[in-house]
């Protein structure tokens, strides 16, 4: 009973840390098609910018979660004018190795500037230590996890649902061109959706540090965790996302805790299964 | 539009068969010229350039199914891995150590892992079937380092010793014979390839990259040559594979990983896809310089890899070889 429910725990916290930093990448996926491998690289840089602030600077963990989201966002927005906008509409292939060439630029500058060293980001100490609840104790940390994932999804869908920019956001994904023949500046739809996955990105990766540790590898050992992702809850949709993130952080988190000697074997063979039962995704659209 | 000009291409391309077996010719020539000079600039790194050629035969064989068939796929290397450790299980627990036979033993586990990888990956398109090849290469590469007491898991597969060639040419220190025997498997299956892809099923697979609706619509069963396609794809790899574990004697986890898939690609890419001359060129360019500049500093190679990618995405989407070949054909057209 214990382990099931400490086996529950880490794979919800894990599960929405995964959903935290993937959403973006689903929507700008749905959005722009692009196949974005550099994703997990922008999570990675508002990493070494949190743990610059937090543990170099000594400033508070808020401040470092707000210096790291706006610093990738600024370091992002040249990226998508420049390079990102080239590849929209070109084959998946190019695409793939456009991304793949940004990220080994990133992994090779943070190693540069930060050192080939694992970074931590210290807590502060609410967030530290365990939390009771009355008949388990949890630690606080990955109760902050589970609820920043609630509170993105929860904005996520007001955004989306009952703001103007979610209605025009929604008519780019169905049909860019008729959107923009109706005055949709889907230019600027793009620019803030991407601005805005990259910071949601950032964001996760800075929560998810404990679970995800920062270090120069971290954009290639979990791109394709996020990649997998959204395959698996089908580009562009948030409900798809949120499940794919909690049915793969079970299998992943329970193949661990059971059977530590396979690995990932488990976690692939999910992804194998459902991506043969299900090629457009758990909630993906027919075409 | 493009796909009319190609078969047109295609078709005024095998009204020139007497053309074309000079080229094969003249890639024959220029691969053994490749070799000679390799030999007498390079005398005390022979393992690295038979290295060179043992990934050749893997990029060779990820630009028939990438190249020719327009599969994206990022897990190619369970192919050439799954050769290498057939060739490798051969020798060390069979004490079958003919190279020959291990070749062979090779092209069948590349065979076989080609059928497989094809079956699963071929179920998707586009975003899902990039995410199946990655997940396959990871199960490839978790399942040889479970089933350590016969793949020898994360330590390597050791204990191979090929026996001499035809019993006569023994593989000697200095890595001569390993070379020779990898640059005549390199120029025969180059030659096949050739062939291949001039083939009328070569030409389907190209139509298919095309148009498949178009394909079916003619007939002919789009799923099943690109089946086919994997499985001779994945006979071509598990040349490359056997090649290594023969010469280096030794099969480790990182000839099934996913960096090796990614860094062939990048190869490919490099060169120019859908041509076999673009194929070889971007490997050895791409090998040469990450001989030269990983030495130095491994995280400088990375940022450079990905400028490069960048670079020639944005300004040679044909690849080093494509471009160059297009730049040629446009002066003699212009000089014509």
């Amino acid at each position: 009973m214990q382990t099931v429910f400490s086996i529950a725990v880490d794979a919800l916290a894990y599960g929405m840390v995964l959903f935290v930093i993937s959403i973006g990448l689903s929507v700008t996926m749905g959005l722009m098609r692009v196949v974005n491998l550099a994703h997990g690289a922008f999570a990675m840089i508002g990493g070494y910018i949190a743990s610059y602030a937090a543990r170099d600077l000594g400033l508070g963990y808020g401040i470092a979660v707000l210096l790291a989201v706006g610093g990738t966002v600024i370091i992002a927005v040249p990226i998508e004018r420049f390079l990102y906008r080239r590849i929209y509409g070109a084959p998946e292939l190019t695409q793939v190795l456009m991304t793949i060439g940004i990220t080994f630029c990133i992994i090779g500058i943070a190693n540069y500037v930060f050192g080939p060293t694992l970074k931590t980001i210290p807590l502060p100490q609410d967030l530290q230590g365990s939390a009771d609840l009355g008949f388990r104790t949890i630690p606080v940390h990955r109760l902050f996890a589970i609820f920043c994932g609630l509170a993105v999804a929860a904005g996520l869908w007001y955004a989306i649902e009952r703001t103007s920019f979610g209605v025009k956001l929604r008519a780019s994904v169905d049909n860019a061109a008729m959107a923009a023949a109706l005055g949709v500046r889907t230019e600027v739809i793009y620019a803030l959706s991407f601005a805005v996955a990259v910071g949601l990105a950032a964001f996760g990766g800075v929560v998810g540090a404990e679970l995800l540790p920062v270090e120069p590898y971290y954009a290639l050992r979990y791109m394709v965790t996020f990649l997998v992702v959204v395959s698996v809850g089908g580009a562009g949709s948030i409900p798809g996302a949120l499940i794919a993130c909690l049915l793969l952080g079970a299998v992943d988190t329970t193949g661990r805790y059971l059977m530590p000697e396979f690995g990932e074997f488990f976690f692939y063979l999910a992804v194998i299964a459902i991506i043969c039962i299900f090629p457009r995704g758990l909630a993906g659209r027919m075409k | 539009m493009a796909a009319v000009m190609n078969t047109e291409r295609a078709l005024a391309a095998q009204a020139r068969p007497r053309r074309q077996a000079g080229r094969d010719l003249a890639g024959v020539g220029v691969i053994t010229i490749a070799a000679v000079i390799g030999y007498l600039l390079f005398p005390d790194n022979l393992a690295l350039l038979t290295r060179i050629v043992a990934v050749a035969l893997l990029v060779l064989s990820l630009d028939l199914v990438t190249g020719y068939c327009g599969i994206a796929t990022l897990g190619h290397a369970a192919l050439f891995g799954s050769g290498a450790y057939a060739a490798g299980i051969l020798s060390a627990h069979y004490g079958i150590n003919d190279p020959l036979l291990m070749t062979l033993a090779g092209v069948l586990g590349g065979a076989l892992a080609g059928l497989v990888s094809g079956v699963v990956i071929l179920r998707g398109h586009g975003l899902p079937q990039l995410v199946l090849s990655i997940a396959l290469i990871h199960l490839f590469h978790e399942f040889a380092n479970k089933t350590s007491s016969w793949t020898g898991g994360s330590d390597g597969l050791s204990g191979i010793s090929a026996d001499p060639i035809f019993g006569t040419f023994e593989f000697d220190l200095y890595g001569h014979t390993a070379y020779v025997f990898a640059i005549v498997l390199l120029v025969l299956v180059f030659v096949l390839l050739r062939l291949l892809v001039r083939s009328p099923f070569g030409m389907l697979c190209r139509g298919i990259k095309e148009d498949p609706v178009r394909i079916r619509a003619m007939g002919a069963s789009p799923k099943a040559a690109l089946l086919k396609m994997y499985v001779i794809s994945g006979a071509v790899a598990g040349v490359g594979g056997a090649l290594n574990a023969i010469t280096t004697q030794v099969v480790g986890l990182d000839s099934l990983s996913f960096t090796l898939s990614a860094e062939s690609l990048v190869m490919l890419v490099l060169g120019g896809t859908g041509s076999l001359f673009g194929a070889l060129s971007g490997t050895v360019i791409f090998m040469l310089f990450e001989d030269y500049v990983s030495a130095a500093n491994p995280f400088h190679w990375l940022t450079m890899v990905g400028v490069l990618l960048i670079a020639v995405v944005l300004f040679a989407p044909k690849g080093l070889y494509g471009s160059v070949a297009a730049f040629l054909s446009r002066r003699r057209e212009a000089g014509e």
